[in-house]
C-alpha cells in the first residue's frame, strides 16, 4: 500500500551525473570519480601515493639532492665520497663526448655531430605525410651520401678518418638507418615472393625468412664477424662494420618482409584482378597499385618493427663494434669513474628513449589518424 | 543444380617464349634458384680453401673431445674434464631454464600489469602506462647490463640484505630456502603431475556426459582423490621428508638454500620486465577488443564479476591475445642469448667460448642455430596448437 506522496519528486539521480560549476568543484569530482571511487580502489589510491611518494624522495635525494654535479678533473674523491647516497653527474661532462662520438678525431666531432643533426631532419622529414612522394627517395639517396661523405671526409679539406674510428651515436644511427634504408626493398621483393605462384621462389623466401627470425640476431652478428671472413675469397677484407651492417640488412629484410607481407594480404581480391585486367605486368600492377595500399594498411606495426630496430643495433657491443651502449660501456672502464656505471648507463638510456618515444608516439598518432579515416 | 567438377580450362600449347606466363614462370625460377646455388657454392668453395690454409678442422668431431671450460651455474653434474658435448647440454639446460621460468613469470606479470593499464583508478592505469612505455623505449641489453651493475653493487655476502627471514640478496646473488630434493621427493611430485593429468582426463569425460544428459556430475570427489590423497599416500609411502633448508652466512658465503648467480638473476630481471612490457600490450589491446556488450550482457543475466572474466570475456580476449603472444615467447627465448653479455653460461656463451678454443665456427653457430631453430617450432608447433584448441568454433 504505497501512497502517491513517497514517489520521490526526483526519480533520476541526476544529480550524479550533474557537473560542478566551480573549478575546484571539478577536480574534487574527478579525484573522486578517478582514484577513490570505492573503498577497495581508495586503499590502493592510498597504498601507491605512499610507496611512489617514497620513490620519488629516495629518487630526488639521489638523483638531486646528494649527487655530485662537478669535479675538478679525474679527482673522483667527492663523487666516491657521496656514493651510494648520491649520483656522480659529474662523469656526464667528463665523458659525453666519447659516449656519443667515439674515438673519432676530437677536433673533427662536429662532423659526427652533423651527421647526426642530418640524420634527424631525415627522420623529421619523412614522418611528415606531405613529404611521401618520389622525391623523397631522392633526399633520402643525398642525405645518405652526405652523411658518408662527413664521416669518411677526404674531401673539401676535411681529413680522412677510417671506420675503426667511428663510434657513439652516428654509429648507431648509421647500422639503423642503412640497414632499414637497404632492408625495406628487400623486404618488399621477399614479401612479394613469399606470395608469389612460382613453388621455388616462394620456397627460397620462406627459408629465408624463418631462418632469419628462428634464430637470435647475437648469433647472425657471429656469423658476420667471425664466420663471414671465411666465406670471402683470398684477399677480399671487409671491414667488421660493413659485415654487421650486412647482418642487419638481411635481419631487418626478414623482419619487414612479414610486415608487407600482412599488409599485402589485406589488399582485396578485386585490386589484383582489375590490375590484371587492364593489362598491367607483374611488375606495374604490383608497384602502381598494390604495394601503395598494401603499405599504407602496415605504417603502424611497420614503425614499431623500425623501434625494435633501433633498439636491437645496441647488440653489437657483442661483438665489439663502438655503437652507443659500447662507448658508454668503455666510457666507465677508466678505473677513475668504474663505480659510476649507473649514471652513465641512464645518460645513455634517455637519448634511446628519446627516439624510441618519438617513434613510438608518431605511430600512435598515426594510427589515431587512421581510426578517424 | 548438380554440383559438377569444375571443367579444367582448356590447355593451351606450349609457346616456347616468354610471353607465354608458364615458360616466364619456369625461366624466372630456374634463374633465381641458380643464382642462390651459385652463390652458396661459391661462399663454400672459399670456406673450404679457406679452412684449408688456417687448418681448421672441420665436421661434430670435436664434441668428443674434452672441453676444459669451467661452468659456473649448473643444474646438471659438468666439470671441465667432460666433452664438448656435455658442455653444449649444460649450456641448452641454462638456456631452457632461463627462457621457460622468464616465460611463466613475463605472462603474469605482463598479464596483470595490462589489467592495471585498464583499471578505473587513474593512479594505478597512469603507473601502469609509464612501466609499459619506460621499458619497451629502451634496448634490452642496456637494461640488462643496468641491472647488473646493480647486482654487482649489492653489498658483500656479510651484509647482505635480508628482506625477509631466510632470503638474502647479496653481490652473490639471491638466496632463497630450498626444499632439498631427493628420490623419494621425485616419486611424490611424478605422483602429482599423474594425478593431474588423469584428473583433467575425468574432468573433460564428466564435462561429455553432462553435455548429454544435462546433469551435473561433481568431479571434486576424483579432485580429492587423485590430487589429495595419492601424492600425501605416496609420500608416505616412499618416506619423503619435505624440511625446508633455510640459507645460513658461514664464513664469507652462505650454506644450503639455493642460490641464483648475480648473472642469472640479472637475466631473468631484465627478460621478463622487457617482455612483461609488450605482453601488458598484448593483454590490454585483448581485453579492449572485446565488444563492452558482451561483459554487459552477461551482467545483466545476473552472473557474477569473476565467472563474467573467466568465462565470458577471457576465452574471446585469448583468442586475440594468443598469436601475438607466440611472437614474445619466441622473443625471450632470443634474447635470452644476451647471456653472454653479462657472462651467463647459456648455450651462446658455451658455443662463443668453444669457437674460440677449436676455431670451428661454422659447427658452433650452426649447433645454436640448429638449437634456436628447434626450440621456435617446438614453441611455435605449441601455441598452434592451443590456438587451434580455443579458436572460434563456428556452425
Amino acid at each position: 500500500m504505497s501512497s502517491v506522496a513517497h514517489v520521490p519528486q526526483d526519480p533520476l539521480p541526476i544529480g550524479r551525473s550533474r557537473a560542478p560549476r566551480t573549478l575546484s568543484g571539478q577536480i574534487i569530482a574527478w579525484v573522486r570519480a578517478n582514484l577513490f571511487p570505492s573503498i577497495p580502489s581508495s586503499i590502493a589510491t592510498l597504498l601507491m601515493l605512499a610507496v611512489l611518494g617514497k620513490a620519488c624522495i629516495s629518487l630526488w635525494q639521489w638523483g638531486v639532492a646528494n649527487a655530485v654535479w662537478t669535479v675538478s678533473g679525474s679527482d673522483t674523491s667527492a663523487c666516491r665520497a657521496a656514493h651510494g647516497l648520491g649520483a656522480c653527474w659529474a662523469v656526464i661532462p667528463e665523458k659525453y663526448r666519447f659516449i656519443l662520438f667515439g674515438t673519432y678525431p676530437f677536433d673533427e666531432q662536429w662532423r659526427p655531430a652533423l651527421a647526426v643533426a642530418i640524420f634527424i631532419a631525415l627522420f623529421a622529414v619523412s614522418s611528415r605525410r606531405g613529404f611521401w612522394r618520389k622525391e623523397l627517395i631522392l633526399f633520402w639517396a643525398a642525405a645518405l651520401v652526405a652523411i658518408g661523405l662527413l664521416m669518411w671526409g677526404g674531401i673539401l679539406g676535411m681529413s680522412f678518418v677510417t671506420q675503426d674510428r667511428w663510434g657513439g651515436l652516428p654509429v648507431t644511427l648509421i647500422l639503423a638507418t642503412f640497414g632499414l634504408a637497404f632492408g625495406f626493398p628487400l623486404g618488399i621483393l621477399v614479401a612479394l615472393g613469399r606470395r608469389s605462384k612460382l613453388p621455388a621462389i616462394r620456397s627460397l623466401c620462406v627459408l629465408y625468412v624463418e631462418l632469419i627470425r628462428g634464430v637470435p640476431l647475437i648469433s647472425l652478428l657471429f656469423m658476420a664477424s667471425v664466420m663471414f671472413p671465411l666465406f670471402m675469397p683470398d684477399g677480399v677484407n671487409i671491414d667488421k662494420l660493413l659485415r654487421a651492417q650486412i647482418a642487419f640488412i638481411l635481419y631487418a629484410g626478414a623482419y619487414l618482409a612479414e610486415v608487407v607481407r600482412g599488409g599485402l594480404q589485406a589488399v582485396p581480391r578485386g585490386q589484383y584482378e582489375a590490375a590484371d585486367a587492364i593489362g598491367l605486368s607483374y611488375w606495374q600492377k604490383n608497384a602502381l597499385i598494390v604495394l601503395p595500399q598494401a603499405i599504407r594498411h602496415v605504417i603502424p606495426p611497420l614503425v614499431n618493427t623500425f623501434i625494435a630496430f633501433f633498439k636491437d643495433t645496441s647488440l653489437v657491443l657483442i661483438i665489439g663494434i663502438f655503437d652507443l651502449l659500447t662507448t658508454a660501456k668503455t666510457a666507465i672502464v677508466d678505473p677513475a669513474w668504474q663505480s659510476f656505471s649507473v649514471e652513465v648507463y641512464v645518460f645513455v638510456g634517455v637519448i634511446y628513449f628519446v627516439f624510441c618515444f618519438a617513434m613510438s608516439r608518431y605511430s600512435r598518432s598515426l594510427e589515431a589518424q587512421r581510426a578517424q579515416g | 543444380m548438380t554440383t559438377s567438377t569444375p571443367k579444367p580450362p582448356p590447355t593451351r600449347p606450349w609457346r616456347l617464349s616468354l610471353d607465354d606466363p608458364r615458360i616466364a614462370g619456369l625461366f624466372w625460377q630456374i634463374v633465381v634458384v641458380g643464382i642462390a646455388i651459385a652463390i652458396v657454392a661459391w661462399l663454400w668453395s672459399n670456406a673450404v680453401h679457406n679452412l684449408s690454409v688456417r687448418r681448421i678442422s672441420t665436421g661434430f668431431a670435436f664434441l668428443g673431445r674434452e672441453a676444459g671450460m669451467p661452468i659456473a651455474d649448473s643444474w646438471i653434474d659438468y666439470s671441465p674434464k667432460n666433452t664438448y658435448l656435455r658442455a653444449f647440454l649444460v649450456g641448452l639446460v641454462n638456456t631452457m631454464r632461463v627462457a621457460v621460468i622468464g616465460i611463466v613469470l613475463a605472462t603474469v606479470i605482463g598479464t596483470l600489469v595490462g589489467i592495471a593499464r585498464l583499471s578505473s583508478n587513474w593512479l594505478l592505469s597512469r603507473l601502469a602506462a609509464v612501466y609499459v612505455e619506460v621499458l619497451r623505449g629502451l634496448p634490452i641489453l642496456l637494461q640488462l647490463l643496468f641491472w647488473y651493475v646493480l647486482m654487482q653493487g649489492l653489498p658483500a655476502a656479510r651484509q647482505a640484505w635480508q628482506p625477509v627471514e631466510g632470503v638474502f640478496l647479496s653481490n652473490r646473488g639471491l638466496i632463497i630456502p630450498s626444499v632439498p630434493l631427493h628420490e623419494a621427493n621425485w616419486w611424490t611430485i611424478l605422483a602429482l603431475v599423474a594425478g593431474l593429468l588423469v584428473l583433467y582426463l575425468i574432468r573433460r569425460r564428466l564435462i561429455g556426459q553432462q553435455m548429454l544428459d544435462g546433469k551435473v556430475r561433481p568431479a571434486w570427489p576424483y579432485a580429492l582423490g587423485l590430487v589429495g590423497v595419492l601424492p600425501v599416500l605416496v609420500s608416505y609411502l616412499a618416506g619423503a621428508s619435505w624440511g625446508i633448508e633455510f640459507p645460513e652466512l658461514r664464513g664469507f658465503n652462505f650454506v644450503g638454500g639455493s642460490t641464483l648467480a648475480p648473472e642469472y638473476f640479472a637475466l631473468l630481471i631484465a627478460l621478463v620486465t622487457y617482455t612483461s612490457a609488450f605482453i601488458a600490450e598484448i593483454v590490454r589491446s585483448g581485453i579492449q577488443a572485446v565488444p563492452r556488450g558482451q561483459s554487459d550482457a552477461a551482467k545483466a543475466l545476473g552472473l557474477k564479476r569473476g565467472f563474467v572474466l573467466q568465462h565470458i570475456v577471457l576465452p574471446q580476449a585469448l583468442r586475440v591475445i594468443i598469436p601475438p603472444m607466440t611472437s614474445q615467447y619466441l622473443n625471450l627465448t632470443k634474447n635470452s642469448s644476451l647471456a653472454v653479455a653479462v657472462g651467463y653460461q647459456d648455450i651462446v656463451s658455451i658455443a662463443n667460448t668453444t669457437l674460440n678454443q677449436t676455431g670451428q665456427a661454422i659447427e658452433s653457430i650452426a649447433l645454436i642455430m640448429m638449437v634456436f631453430l628447434t626450440i621456435s617450432l617446438g614453441i611455435s608447433f605449441f601455441m598452434n596448437w592451443y590456438n587451434a584448441r580455443i579458436a572460434l568454433v563456428e556452425r
